[in-house]
C-alpha cells in the first residue's frame, strides 16, 4: 500500500497536503482499495463553507455511496473537475490526478488531529 | 468473518484475493479484480461464480405435481421432465415469499432452489403447508452451486466433459452430467442476462471444479466474480431481486411479472383471489426503468418526486450500469406516470435530479 512520506493523515482515510494558504484533500490508497471502482464523484462549489467533519464531497462506487468529511473548517478554493469526466482517477491515482479539493482553512482553523505516515501506516495495520 | 456461514469456495476465494463481506449471514466475495471488470468478462467472455449459499429443496411424492401446483402462482402443469420453471410463491394477500425456480425430474420428483436469504422461511412455508402424498428435503447444506456465465460459456464448460451441452437447451436441465469426473446438476439458467450454466455439485467437489473450469477458461479470458458484479449484471438485465423488485408487500403483478403468475390455472393457488382481485380493480403503482437525464446516481430506497414535488414513489434498485453507460434505477411509481420519457425527479440526498421514464430492460443480448 502505497503512504507517501510528505503527506498527512485522518482517521477518515483522508490525505492533507499543505501549501501555504492552500490546503488539498483527497482519499487514500487504502480507502479507493475498500471503495472499488469509483463511477462518480459528487464535489462542491467553489466559495462553500465547511466545518469540521461536515461531508464536502461522495464518492459512489457501483455498489454505494462515501461521504468524504472535512478534517477541519474551510471554505472551498478549488475542486478538481477532471474528476466528472474520469472519476476512476481516483482508484488510479489518490494523491496526485484524483485529488478532491482544496480550502483555505476557516479564521483560527488550525490543522489538529492529522497522522504521519508512520502513525497511518499503523492505523490501517490494525484495520486489518 | 468468524461468526458468519461459509461455502465450501471460502478458502480458495480468501486465496485467490477475493473482497470478502457478510452478504447475508454469509462470507462471500463482493468482488475480485473490480466490478466493472467482472461485467465486461460476463457480457464479452465469461465469469464464474459462487454461489452455493443459495437454497435447495426437493419435493417428492404422488402428489408432488398437484401439491406444488397449489403452492406456486405459474403452471407447474406445464413443465416436462428436464424443464426449469422460474415461479412465484405468494402471501394469501399477493405478496411474495419468494422467487424460485423448479427443477422437474419427473410427475414425482421436482427440485426448488430459493433464495438464501429465505431459505428458513420457505422450509417453514411449504412443511406448514405440506400434504399428504408429499416428501420435502432440504439440501441446502448438502449442495455447492456455481454459475458459470458468459458468451463462452459453453465452449468452456464443454472442454470438462463428454455430455454434448448444446443437447441443453434455455431453462433445461441435465442430471448426472459428468464434468472433470464429477457427477453434478447442469442447467442452462443464471441470473446475469447471458448465455451460461448452474452447476450443483457436492460440497467437497466444489474446489475442484471451481479450479478445474478458471483452468480451462484461462484462454477465454475468464474471471472470477463476487456478488456485486451478479447484482449488476441482473439489474441491466432486468431480473428481479427479492426484497427489491419484489417483496412481501410488493406483489409480482406491481413488479410487471404478471406473466409468471397464471390467473387462468385450474388450480386455486395461494394468493390467487388476492392477485385477481388486484388486477380486476387495476394497479395504483408499478414499476418503471429510470435513466438520469441530471448527473448523480440513484440508489435504493431513494423517493421519487413528480414536476409538482409530490412524491410519487420510490427507487427498488439504482445504480452506475457499466453496459449501458448511464445512471439507471428500476422505481416502483405511481401508475400516472408509466409512459415512456415522463420526467420524474430522484431525491439524492439534499437535491432532486432529473430522472426519464425509460423502457424496460436496459439490457437484453442479442440472439445468436
Amino acid at each position: 500500500m502505497n503512504i507517501p512520506e510528505e503527506l498527512k493523515y485522518t482517521k477518515e482515510h483522508e490525505w492533507v497536503k499543505v501549501d501555504g494558504n492552500k490546503v488539498t484533500v483527497g482519499v487514500t490508497d487504502f480507502a479507493q482499495e475498500q471503495l472499488g471502482d469509483i463511477v462518480f464523484v459528487e464535489l462542491p462549489e467553489v466559495d462553500e463553507e465547511y466545518d469540521r467533519e461536515d461531508s464536502f464531497a461522495v464518492l459512489e462506487s457501483v455498489k454505494a455511496a462515501a461521504d468524504v468529511f472535512a478534517p477541519f473548517a474551510g471554505t472551498v478554493v478549488e475542486t478538481n473537475e477532471d474528476l466528472e469526466d474520469d472519476p476512476a482517477l481516483v482508484n488510479s491515482d489518490p494523491y496526485g490526478d484524483g485529488w478532491l479539493v482544496s480550502f483555505e482553512l476557516a479564521d483560527g482553523e488550525e490543522l489538529t488531529d492529522l497522522m504521519t505516515p508512520e502513525d497511518y501506516q499503523k492505523f490501517v495495520e490494525e484495520q486489518e | 468473518m468468524e461468526n458468519l456461514k461459509k461455502t465450501p469456495l471460502y478458502q480458495v476465494h480468501v486465496d485467490a484475493g477475493g473482497k470478502m463481506v457478510d452478504f447475508g449471514g454469509w462470507a462471500l466475495p463482493v468482488q475480485y479484480s473490480g466490478i466493472l471488470d467482472e461485467v465486461d468478462a460476463v457480457r464479452n467472455r465469461v465469469g464464474l461464480f459462487d454461489v452455493s449459499h443459495m437454497g435447495e429443496i426437493y419435493v417428492e411424492g404422488k402428489n408432488a405435481l398437484d401439491w406444488l401446483n397449489g403452492m406456486m402462482t405459474n403452471n407447474v402443469t406445464k413443465l416436462v421432465d428436464n424443464q426449469v420453471m422460474y415461479t412465484f410463491m405468494c402471501y394469501p394477500n399477493g405478496g411474495v415469499v419468494d422467487d424460485l425456480l423448479i427443477y422437474r425430474y419427473g410427475p414425482e420428483k421436482f427440485l426448488l432452489i430459493v433464495n438464501a436469504s429465505n431459505t428458513e422461511k420457505d422450509w417453514q412455508w411449504l412443511v406448514n403447508h405440506k400434504d399428504s402424498g408429499v416428501e420435502l428435503h432440504n439440501t441446502s447444506e448438502e449442495t455447492a452451486q456455481l454459475a458459470l456465465q458468459g458468451p463462452l460459456a459453453q465452449k468452456v464448460l464443454q472442454k470438462l466433459t463428454d455430455y454434448n451441452l448444446a443437447d441443453i437447451g434455455f431453462f433445461r436441465f441435465a442430471d448426472p452430467v459428468t464434468i472433470s469426473g464429477v457427477k453434478v446438476l447442469v442447467s442452462r439458467t443464471g441470473y446475469t442476462g447471458e448465455d451460461g450454466f448452474e452447476i450443483y455439485c457436492n460440497p467437497e467437489d466444489a474446489t475442484r471444479l471451481w479450479q478445474e473450469i478458471m483452468t480451462v477458461g484461462k484462454e477465454a479470458g475468464i474471471a472470477p466474480c463476487g456478488l456485486g458484479s451478479r447484482d449488476t449484471l441482473r439489474f441491466e438485465a432486468n431480473l428481479p431481486l427479492y426484497g427489491h423488485e419484489i417483496s412481501q408487500e410488493i406483489t409480482p403483478l406491481e413488479a410487471k411479472l404478471g406473466f409468471f403468475v397464471k390467473l387462468k390455472k385450474k388450480a386455486d393457488f395461494i394468493g390467487k383471489e388476492a392477485l385477481k382481485n388486484l388486477k380486476e380493480k387495476g394497479l395504483s403503482r408499478s414499476l418503471v426503468g429510470l435513466t438520469m437525464v441530471d448527473r448523480g446516481i440513484p440508489r435504493a430506497e431513494y423517493p421519487i418526486f413528480d414536476a409538482d414535488g409530490k412524491e410519487v414513489g420510490v427507487i427498488t434498485t439504482g445504480s452506475y450500469s457499466p453496459t449501458v453507460d448511464a445512471n439507471i434505477a428500476n422505481a416502483l411509481v405511481d401508475t400516472k406516470y408509466l409512459e415512456e420519457g415522463t420526467p420524474l425527479w430522484v431525491g439524492v440526498r439534499k437535491r432532486r435530479l432529473e430522472a426519464r421514464v425509460t423502457k424496460l430492460p436496459f439490457y437484453k443480448r442479442e440472439a445468436k
